[in-house]
């Protein structure tokens, strides 16, 4: 019975993108003081309480493993880090605003996770087209996160603000921008922006996460 | 590029650094100064070859080698220590409002070790002054050999140790799947841990919330001998999931390297990999051999006189009888032969450099290991100037001999040769001991 409670999402993206920022501001509403590279793969938990005030409220746990490292990594890596891939219900794709690079590197990741390899028989596929058609019967619930908002000029938000729409179409995925804030010098001592955010969040698209 | 457009382009951007005083985006420094550094270490090598080849009149070079010589210093001994004080200083929280005086403190405690360290050595003939280019010279080239011979040494064993298949241990599936398993065991144990603590956490928010004030005198007495246990539990929990985090990391990278050696064993498989493999054998024929010439350089108290090219060169006239041009091969031949040990030394220093960055950086300390790298770069870069001359026949050595001043070669290549010897040792010994000790963990017999 327990493991019909087990929800395993996987939380990709590029070095330094807010991974790991994101899912300690998810499961303990708090935000990370100290980031440090993830070596490996850090799994915490959120319980969440699917319909909740229904009948058929049931508590989930829902595990977000935060899977460490670089697209280009040595191919040894690469094979290591599959191993988590497993029976996974969810992907979250982690980008950073500021770094179109790790927009664009979304795509490996996700077809490394998918297991659909960029090199399936040993030719070179370039990192020019991509192929929509991957997806198309993806039946894995795609959620992409942009981080890093407030360091984005205010004149250029609107504009990549739309190229991370049409991203997030390309995997026919649900989108959020976020901002985490994180300050090394805590001078009021009072509650961290990130957090009116986090309850949008908390609302909005877990339920996408959820299928029967 | 010239030499003169490469000083050009470098000269305002250091007119820059004086002027723009500290309130500027850090990175930007930091990369900056890396960049200068480096571009002034390759300076000097250009003017190592124009010296071969001839190029520019001979007193600009001189003069050029001068200035080069006397910018590099400059922001060896005082830039980049400074800087590196500074944002040590600026990642302090208790001393950040007085970043200037304490980093100027550092730089004078750099300064004092940095003159002591001139004694315990014979470097200097007693005719310099005090405030001579020897002195900084002499000083920088003892760090810089010693650094260059750690690395020599330390290549020098691990180079044939990582091209020979003789040392690949044998991996297979089975231990691979063996890893892997326990690898997710591990996670799941962290979650199990993590939905007790999350569980414990909730409960106890809501309690709190739930949670009466407590009136009136029994209320209060209530209130004391209603005990939380949860917090406490919750210590010992994390303490138990940080133990078990660290387990999983260390799974991981046990993974990976299993995987880079089954890979390296299906490479080595192939004609590549025989080439390479074959290439290890001549390598570590080389390494023994230039291990043993150092050993007999120390016990017989032996600095070689002749460079190899000019030896090589008299070889082959008196012995073999082959007669040709000696000065115009000599020239060639040792610009070659000096162009290629300048390559290798320049790429395999940002080789191993980078690697070191990636390992040990994290967000705080990048700036200031990024300086300490360009520190390090800047002296190696300068002592292998000083040690390269041994390459060089007599007509091009003169200029390095007339530019660095009177320094004691002598001493920094037999200080060189005991560095690498025992840099190559403590290797044999520091390889031997992790090759017995990582079969041992979890290969099947």
């Amino acid at each position: 019975m327990a493991s019909l409670d087990r929800v395993k999402v996987l939380v990709l993206g590029d070095s330094g993108v807010g991974k790991s920022s994101l899912v300690h501001l998810l499961c303990q509403n708090q935000v990370l003081g100290n980031p440090s590279w993830t070596v490996g793969c850090s799994v915490d938990v959120r319980v969440h309480d699917y319909k909740e005030g229904t009948p058929e409220e049931r508590t989930y746990y829902i595990e977000l493993w935060d899977v460490g490292g670089s697209v280009g990594c040595a191919s040894s890596v690469k094979s290591t880090r599959a191993v988590f891939y497993n029976s996974v219900n969810g992907i979250i794709l982690v980008h950073d605003l500021t770094n179109k690079k790790s927009s664009q590197n979304l795509y490996r990741w996700s077809l490394e996770a998918l297991n659909r390899d960029l090199v399936p028989t040993g030719v070179l596929v370039t990192n020019g087209d991509y192929d929509r058609e991957q997806f198309a019967d993806n039946q894995i619930p795609l959620l992409v996160i942009g981080t890093k908002l407030d360091q984005i000029n205010e004149t250029k938000r609107h504009e990549v603000l739309t190229r991370t729409a049409f991203l997030a179409e390309d995997f026919n995925a649900e989108e959020i921008n976020l901002v985490i804030e994180k300050r090394y010098f805590l001078r009021e001592g009072n509650q961290i922006p990130g957090l009116p955010d986090r309850k949008r969040f908390g609302g909005g698209t877990l339920k996408s996460l959820h299928y029967d | 590029t010239a030499h003169g457009g490469c000083g050009s382009e470098v000269r305002p951007t250091l007119i820059y650094f004086f002027t723009s005083g500290f309130s500027q985006v850090r990175q930007y420094v930091v990369q900056v100064i890396f960049s200068v550094t480096f571009a002034f270490s390759c300076t000097m090598f250009e003017l190592i070859i124009f010296e071969i080849l001839g190029v520019l009149n001979s007193s600009s070079r001189y003069f050029h080698w001068k200035m080069n010589l006397f910018i590099i210093l400059l922001i060896l001994v005082f830039m980049v220590p400074f800087y590196t004080g500074y944002f040590i200083v600026s990642n302090i929280r208790l001393l950040h409002k007085q970043r200037l005086l304490f980093s100027c403190l550092l730089w004078l405690t750099f300064m004092y070790f940095f003159w002591k360290l001139g004694d315990p050595f014979p470097i200097l003939s007693p005719k310099h002054g005090i405030l001579s280019i020897e002195q900084l010279i002499s000083r920088v080239g003892v760090i810089g050999v010693t650094l260059m011979a750690l690395l020599s040494g330390f290549g020098a064993v691990n180079c044939p140790y990582t091209y020979m298949s003789y040392f690949l241990r044998n991996v297979t599936e089975a231990d691979i799947l063996t890893l892997e398993r326990r690898l997710l065991q591990t996670m799941d144990m962290i979650i199990s841990k993590k939905k007790r603590m999350a569980v414990a956490r909730r409960t106890i928010f809501q309690r709190g919330e739930v949670h009466e004030k407590p009136s009136g005198f029994w209320g209060m007495i209530r209130s004391v001998t209603v005990s939380v246990p949860g917090s406490e539990n919750l210590t010992l929990i994390q303490q138990e999931v940080d133990a078990l985090e660290e387990l999983s990391r260390q799974l991981f990278l046990e993974t990976a390297d299993l995987y880079a050696t089954k890979e390296r064993i299906e490479y080595s498989k192939t004609f590549k990999g025989k080439y390479f493999n074959f290439l290890g054998y001549f390598f570590s024929i080389y390494c023994v051999w230039k291990i043993f010439m150092a050993t007999i350089n120390i016990i017989f108290d032996r600095v070689g006189k002749t460079d190899p090219v000019t030896r090589g060169i008299e070889i082959t006239v008196n012995y073999l009888g082959i007669q040709f041009d000696v000065k115009f091969w000599s020239q060639h031949i040792s610009f070659i032969l000096v162009g290629i040990i300048i390559v290798t030394s320049i790429r395999g220093l940002l080789i191993t450099l980078t690697k070191f960055f990636y390992a040990i950086s994290s967000s705080k300390s990048s700036n200031v290991i990024v300086l300490l790298l360009a520190q390090i770069m800047g002296m190696y870069f300068v002592s292998s100037v000083l040690l390269i001359r041994m390459s060089m026949p007599l007509e091009y050595r003169t200029i390095i001999t007339e530019v660095l001043g009177e320094l004691q070669f002598n001493f920094y290549h037999r200080w060189f040769d005991v560095i690498f010897l025992v840099s190559a040792l403590s290797s044999i010994l520091f390889l031997y001991l992790a090759h017995k000790q990582a079969p041992e963990k979890h290969m099947t017999p």
